[in-house]
Order: structure tokens, then sequence, then C-alpha cells
């Protein structure tokens, strides 16, 4: 770190050029300097950044070649079999790209795979992001840009899927234009004017291609630049350990070392990505053949991220469906396409703030939580993926029937059972490991960990000898805070309702949090290795489940 | 990139330079190469770097080795590309089976290259560059009461000089002027597509209308449906259209329009296995145990493609809607609520199958308006 030499004269020139017109000296050094926290579980946001990179060079190749076009044509291009068959510009175009542009058949594949990996590593990073309660104060914002890119991110995917035309794509845009004509008052008028005609007309790819290279990637562009913007101002959350505090961040330097090693992984990220579409066909169109809307094909299935949408069209009935004034209103369709996902994205971005409202907790956090240490927050969270991976599944029941030889209709009535009790098993399995980790982590701390050594005592008896902890690991243990609810408080010393508490609103609070914070195993008290080393003495139960204040 | 520059809170919230951090435990043979000498120790950015672990210059000589390999392998791996690139020519990959070679080569020698790059930049990160960790303090994040004070302050004052609340006058006329070009976007997007209009409830059947088999050529009068072709159809069923003159605009016959709407599933039922369901009139738009029905799901519009002959039963392979053939088309299963759209058929003098009037309901996904007489 000492200067040794000094930067070569060019390097100076420049770096002197640049900040004759902007001062940057000192601001650049401190981001080069910036502290980026270790953890492998910080990648996933990197995966998805990379993704979008490679997202967007790919898709700048494609638009080379690609005609948006649903004018139809006698397709006289070079793939043989599909020769003298009608179908639009589009679908001709991505096959020009397929089989008259070297390299296109892989470009586009690349282009699907990461659009893929896009969407998969924003929900892992999504999840990590929960679990560790890291979307609390002061990072509330960037967790709501974040779900708004997840949404965008799936409507792009989506809308890319549709424009190449094949089979499956075009029956992605007629389920799309069957939950627009459901919309109570103005379902027609929105299909209308999105198609300009009825289905299919020829204006929606035109108009779907708009938004898929302009409007929202521009939109996500700028989602994610205020995206990094804030956390490179706020800076990462960090894992408990040795020296991380919420004052104070530790980790490697922006130069050179992360710079090194996020660069080798973006290299990873798009090796992965290529390996794949060279390796692993994804979305032969020129199998599919041209959309045609009297035609389809059984098995079909949509990209990934649509599956739980899917899942949700499949196995709700029709049973609530009604009419108003003789107007229909399909709820067998509106509830699973846009209540369900409603339901989920709303979910998420109000829980921050519903969590912050139940517990009371207003103080900024930078290390994050231990999922244990939240047994509530992680069962919900559990639960939620219960409840959207049953979807998930439920929107491949006739390939899960056809594979396992089961009845159709019974799978849609096990998924019609399976969305209920799932979640609320999950929460609770999910609540209880929570808790029992906890157990063994107040253990832990007290006595150190179980060495695997059989000690003899003179008595006769057999116990198994407890080892101090590493200094490592007590600070990590000793991260667990007592759940704090300082606001919440029912009664005051004097036995008088506290003024928060009063109301309906109080109440419902005060149940919430005594909900939220009632099963945590305090570790009030317990000082590292304080117990009797050797002996194996449970915490009485009692002791051990007494709620923190 | 962000105004880190303003460091407000220089030292605070830190808790000093009082522990030594994140020294790796196995770091026997590491030299410190950070002294108190450092510069940049004192300067005044959010941290100094406490403490700094060269790697051994063994252990450093073989990584740097080792990057090496990997950035020749990569260079391989852009020449394998190269080759690719050009051993397939632009003509031959129109050959699928070429496609896929051209497609491996060009894809593995990327990967390769990709691979190999990313490979020997963490080779180089983890042998060769020293290792520590740092830390900077957070930023205090709420400004202090002084500052905030001082914002409020100068901010109601610009409020007041500017008098946009004590005119009202010149304020509502302002939020007046706006309004029209708030809604001038609206307006502007009337044109992308006509009113809906009576247009969804109707189709292009009428009357006397001949009918194809869909997915075939659709010219000549050989192509014309007889009653007696539903007989030999495999199943028992056909999907088909109607029979259009090819027209200039269309030369293909009809437009996808016009076919997302029209299309049907001809069904031999059998005069016998009519269920109780069918009323006298829905009966009498069948012909000789022969419907028609609409093959567009009234779920959310995909086609209700598979047909089981034993049971009747009509299975739209999107959200798997069931319809039973031989009572109207009524829904036995799955989310859909409608049943299919009848077509009325009977036959015409030469003994063509021919339509007997427009679907008895709107055809496709269920609307608004969908019950509603015109």
């Amino acid at each position: 770190m000492s200067r040794t030499t000094q930067a070569p004269k060019g390097l100076r020139a420049t770096g002197n050029f640049i900040d004759d017109r902007f001062h940057v000296a000192k601001s650049g050094e401190k981001n080069l300097r910036k502290v980026f926290p270790n953890h492998w579980s910080f990648m996933l946001g990197e995966i998805a950044l990379y993704s979008f990179i490679i997202l967007l060079l790919t898709g700048v190749f494609l638009t080379l070649w690609f005609k948006p076009s649903m004018t139809e044509v006698v397709y006289d291009g070079s793939y043989e079999r599909l020769q003298g068959v009608v179908m639009s510009e589009a679908y001709a175009s991505t096959l020009h790209i397929d089989f008259d542009v070297r390299g296109g058949f892989l470009v586009r594949q690349i282009h699907h795979w990461a659009a893929l990996i896009f969407v998969a590593s924003l929900v892992a990073h999504m999840l990590r992001v929960f679990f560790t309660g890291a979307f609390r104060k002061p990072r509330e914002i960037n967790w709501l840009i974040g779900i708004a890119i997840f949404v965008l991110a799936i409507l792009e995917g989506l809308f890319g899927y549709s424009l190449p035309d094949d089979l499956p794509s075009g029956m992605g845009i007629r389920i799309l234009q069957g939950v627009m004509l459901s919309l109570p008052v103005i379902g027609t008028y929105v299909s209308m004017f999105l198609f300009g005609g009825e289905f299919p007309g020829e204006d929606i790819i035109p108009r779907l291609y708009m938004l898929h290279i302009l409007l929202i990637p521009g939109i996500l562009l700028a989602l994610i630049v205020a995206h990094f913007m804030i956390l490179w101002h706020q800076k990462h959350t960090q894992y408990p350990g040795r020296g991380r505090t919420e004052k104070k961040v530790v980790g490697v330097p922006m130069f050179p070392a992360f710079a090194v090693k996020a660069g080798g992984f973006f290299f990873f990220v798009f090796a992965v990505t290529v390996a794949f579409s060279a390796f692993v066909q994804i979305n032969p169109i020129h199998l599919f053949g041209p959309f045609s809307p009297t035609s389809i094909t059984s098995g079909l299935q949509p990209d990934w991220y649509m599956g739980f949408m899917e899942g949700a069209l499949r196995i709700f009935p029709n049973w609530f469906d009604f009419t108003i004034f003789g107007y229909a209103v399909p709820t067998g369709v509106l509830v699973p396409a846009l209540v369900i996902p409603g339901i989920l994205f709303t979910g998420l971005a109000v829980w921050p703030f519903l969590e912050a409202w139940i517990t009371g907790d207003k103080r900024h956090h930078n290390v994050a939580d231990r999922p244990r240490n939240a047994p509530v927050r992680t069962g919900v969270g559990m639960a939620g993926i219960t409840f959207y991976g049953l979807l998930w599944m439920a929107g491949s029941n006739d390939i899960l029937s056809e594979t396992f030889s089961l009845n159709l209709y019974g799978t849609t009535w096990f998924f019609r059972f399976a969305i209920f009790i799932g979640p609320v098993l999950a929460f609770v399995i999910t609540k209880r490991i929570c808790l029992g980790l906890q157990r063994r982590d107040r253990a832990t701390l007290a006595h150190g960990y179980e060495s695997g050594t059989i000690q003899q005592l003179p008595s006769g008896e057999y116990i198994e000898v407890h080892k101090e902890s590493p200094d490592e690991m007590v600070h990590v243990l000793r991260s667990k805070e007592p759940l704090d609810r300082t606001d919440t408080e029912d009664v005051d010393e004097n036995g008088v309702e506290a003024p928060s508490a009063r109301g309906l609103r109080g109440r419902l609070r005060t149940a919430l949090a005594h909900w939220y914070t009632k099963d945590n195993v305090s570790f009030e008290g317990v000082e590292p290795h304080s117990g009797h080393h050797g002996q194996h003495e449970e915490i009485a139960p009692e002791q051990a489940e007494t709620a923190t204040r | 990139m962000t105004d880190n520059t303003t460091d407000h809170n220089k030292g605070e919230g830190a808790e000093g330079p009082d522990r030594v951090i994140g020294t790796p435990s196995s770091a026997e043979g590491d030299r410190l190469v950070a002294s108190s000498a450092d510069p940049h120790s004192e300067h005044e950015g959010p941290f100094p770097a406490e403490e700094t672990h060269a790697r051994p210059e063994e252990m450093q000589r073989k990584g740097e080795k080792v990057a090496a390999a990997w950035f020749t392998l990569a260079f391989l791996g852009g020449i394998i590309f190269f080759v690719g690139y050009f051993a397939f020519s632009s003509t031959e990959i129109a050959e699928p089976r070429i496609a896929q070679y051209s497609n491996v080569t060009l894809g593995g020698g990327l990967a390769l290259a990709l691979f190999g790059i990313g490979a020997g930049m963490t080779v180089w990160a983890r042998r060769v560059m020293p290792h520590y960790d740092v830390s900077t303090p957070y930023d205090e994040l709420p400004s202090s009461p002084e500052e905030k004070g001082s914002f409020g302050d100068f901010f109601m004052k610009g409020a007041a000089e500017s008098g946009f609340t004590k005119r009202p006058l010149m304020r509502r006329t302002l939020l007046l002027a706006m309004a029209p070009l708030g809604l001038a976007p609206i307006v502007l997007l009337r044109d992308t597509g006509p009113l809906p209009g009576d247009t969804l409830k109707h189709t292009l059947w009428k009357k006397g209308m001949r009918m194809v088999v869909e997915g075939t050529e659709r010219e000549g009068e050989a192509t014309w449906i007889r009653a007696e072709d539903l007989g030999n159809a495999p199943g028992g069923m056909i999907s088909a259209l109607p029979y259009v003159q090819p027209t200039e605009e269309h030369p293909h016959g009809l437009s996808l329009n016009e076919q997302a709407k029209t299309v049907i599933l001809l069904i031999k039922v059998g005069e016998d296995e009519w269920k109780p369901g069918m009323t006298e009139q829905q009966l009498n738009w069948t012909h000789d145990g022969i419907v028609a029905y609409s093959k567009i799901c009234t779920h959310v519009g995909c086609p209700a493609a598979l047909y089981e002959q034993g049971t009747h039963r009509i299975l739209c392979p999107c959200h798997q809607s069931t319809f039973d053939a031989a009572d109207g088309a009524k829904v036995v299963f799955g989310p859909a609520h409608r049943p299919l759209p009848q077509l009325p058929i009977t036959v015409d003098d030469e003994g063509y199958l021919v339509a007997d009037g427009d679907f008895s309901s709107p055809v496709g996904p269920t609307f608004w308006d969908v019950e509603k007489e015109d």
C-alpha cells in the first residue's frame, strides 16, 4: 500500500486531464477503497447484473436481423422443412437468424438462457435479502426497487418469448389476451387497443417489440442503476462476525481485490450461459412451427417464471364466476391471473413496512440476521416459497400426470388442497426448526461445541467433552439480538394501557407483536462458555422459551 | 458515482482502529507489508487498510503459472470460436445438423474462452494478490438536526419568495393548465385500436357456408367436408374452418383473425348418445349425429384440441378445461365456465356440410358483456 512507485506518465496525464475537469481524486480514491463484504450469497445479485449485461449485448445482436412484423409471407428461406409454409415475417426472420446467420442460433439461445438465469438469480437474490432481513431500515426503498425490477423482468421475459411468433409463443399472447378480456368493464377495450383490433391482428408483435427492446429495458436499466447507486451510498449489509458491527463494514477493497474477483465472476457467469446455449438446446422454434390460433400441442410449458401463473390458472375452479346485471365476471381467470400475483408482489413490497410496524423496530440495520433468529419471518418466507412452488408445480400437472401415470384431474385436486395446507405446514415446520436451532445455539454459546470426545468420569459415568467455541463462532452466536419491540409495551409500569396499544389497530398490533416474538429463545444472561464444561445440562424449557422484551 | 465524498461523519460511529480485522488463521508465512509508514493510513479517506498479507513468493509464482495456463486455454477457446465460424459457411448451416455442429463449436469455443478468463482472474485474485480485509464506517444516514433545520428554513423561505402558496389564482390556473396536458397522452392512445362494439360477438360463419379441414390446402371442391367424412375421420373428430374464396388480401384463404374465431370441431356423437342436457334447439343444430362446437376454449382462448371418442370429452391442453360433446359442450371439469359455443349445421343440396347460421354464443374467452344481447 505504500507509495512505492509513481504512476506512469501516460496514466498521470489521463488522470490529470479528468481531475482538472471534474475534481475527482478524493472521491475516486474513496471509491477504489470501497469495502465489499465477502459471502457467497452476495454473488446472487451479481449474477443478475451480469445476466442483464449479457441480455443487452445479445439482444442488440438479434435486432440486426429480427423483423417485428406480422405480415404474412410464404417461407422461402434456407430451412428446407418449412419451405412454402405461410408464416409471419417475425417467424421467418427468426428462422433466418437460426439458419442463415453464423452464430445467430447461438446468440439467440444465449439470450434465452440469460433471460431464464436473470429472473432465477433475481429470485434467489431476493430470497437472500428477505431471509437475512437485509431489507430492513435503511434499505426498504432498494427492496421496493428490487420488486419493481422483478415484476418488469417477468413482463420483459414474457414479451420477448412472444416475439418469434412460433406456436408456443403465440399461445402465450393468446392467454395474455384472454386474461385481458376478463377484466370487468374495460377488458374488451384494453384488448382491442393493445392488439389494434381482434386477436391476433397485425400490431401486437411490433408493439411488444417496442416494449421489449426500448421501454421496459430502459426502465429496467434506470432501476438497476438506481439500485446500485443506493447500494453504493448505503453500503452493503454484512453477516455477523468478528469486527463486523452496525457501525463498521468489513470486507475486501474495491481495488484491486474485488474488481478482479468480480470481473472473473462475470466471465464465469457468461461462460456458463454460453455453455448451456452450446450444449443444451432451448426453444428450438424451427421444430414448433409458426403460430396458428387453431393449433396447439399438448405438454406445452411456458418459461419457468410464468409457471406459477399457469399453475394458478389451471387449479383455480370456475365455482366463483358470477354475473352482475347480466355482465360476466370470470373470477376463474381474474383471480389466478391477476389477484394471486397481485397478492404475492404486494405482500413482498409491504413486508418491510409491516414487519417494522409489528416489531416497532425503527433502528438502522447493517448486520444481516441469521434466518433462525427471526423464526416468524423465516416461516412466512418458507410459506411463501411453498405457495409459489406449489403453483409452479401445478403449472406442470399434465407433465406430472403423464410422467408418473397419475390421474390428471387427481393432480388438480391435489394442488387445490395442497395450496392451502402446504404453506401452513411449511410455516410451522420452519418455525420449529428455527427455534430448535436457537436452542442449540444457546447451548453452544453456554457450553462450547460438542467435541465428539467421550470421557469416563471416576463415578463411571460417560460424558461428551464440550470444547470452547472459536472466537468467530462466539461472535456469530452472540449476534442474536433480543427482539426489540421498542414501543409495543401494552401496559406501562403502572399497569395503564399504552396509547399505542389502544383501539382496534393497537390491539391488532400488540397481538401480532406477541405472535412475532413469543416463542423466541432468550439468550439473555448467557455468557460464552459459562456452563460447566463436561456436563450436559439441559436448559430448563420454561427458562429457554421466555420471550424477551 | 454517488456523493460519497461528502463524508459527513468522519470518525463518528466507527469503533476506532482498535482491532485487526480478518486475518486468516492460516497466515503463517505471510509477510506484513503494510506498515505505519503507509501514508494512506492518515489519509482522510474513509478507512485505512489496516493490515495487508502478501502471499508467499512461492505461492505467487505458482499462481502466476496457473493463471497463465488458464489464459492460454482461453486464447485457444477463442481460436476454436474463429475456426468454427469459418469452418461452417452461412449456406451450410441451413441444414439443422450442420447448424448444430456450428452451434457447438462456436458456443464451446466461446464458453472455453470465457471460462478460462474467469478462472485465470480468480487464480490471480486468490494466489497472486495479497489477502486482507479492510473496514470502513457505515455512514450515519440521518442528517444532524442543524442540517435538517437549515434545509427546512431555506426551503420554506424559497417557497414563500415564490409566492406559490400565497397567490392562489396563479397556482390554480397553473394546475388547470397542466390538466389537459396530462390527459393528452391518454387521448392520443385512442387510435391504437378500434372500439370493441359487437365485433367479438359475431364471426364470419353464415348460413350455407361450406367447410374445409383445418391445416390443409383450402382450394378445390374435393376438400369440402361431407357428412360421410366424419365416419372415416380418426377419432370421430375433424377440426374445420369455413370455406371462403381466396381474396387478393388473403391469398391463402382466411386471415389469422378469422381463423381464430371460426375454427370448429366437427364431432360424430351418434343419434342415441345425446345426453338429456341437450335442448331440442341444440339437437336441431346437429346433423345425423354430427355436432359442431367452437374449438376456442372459453377460459382464455387456447384451442381445445384434444378429443376422447369414448367419453365424448373435449379437453383443452392449456389449462385442462373439459367439455362434454354429447351434452352441449358443458364444462365437466376445469376453470372454464361457459360451454363451447355451438355452430348450427346442416347439409346442402349437394350433400356438403354447411353452417346454418352463426355460433350460439360469442366465441373465445369470457368478457364483460359476453351474455348481453346487442
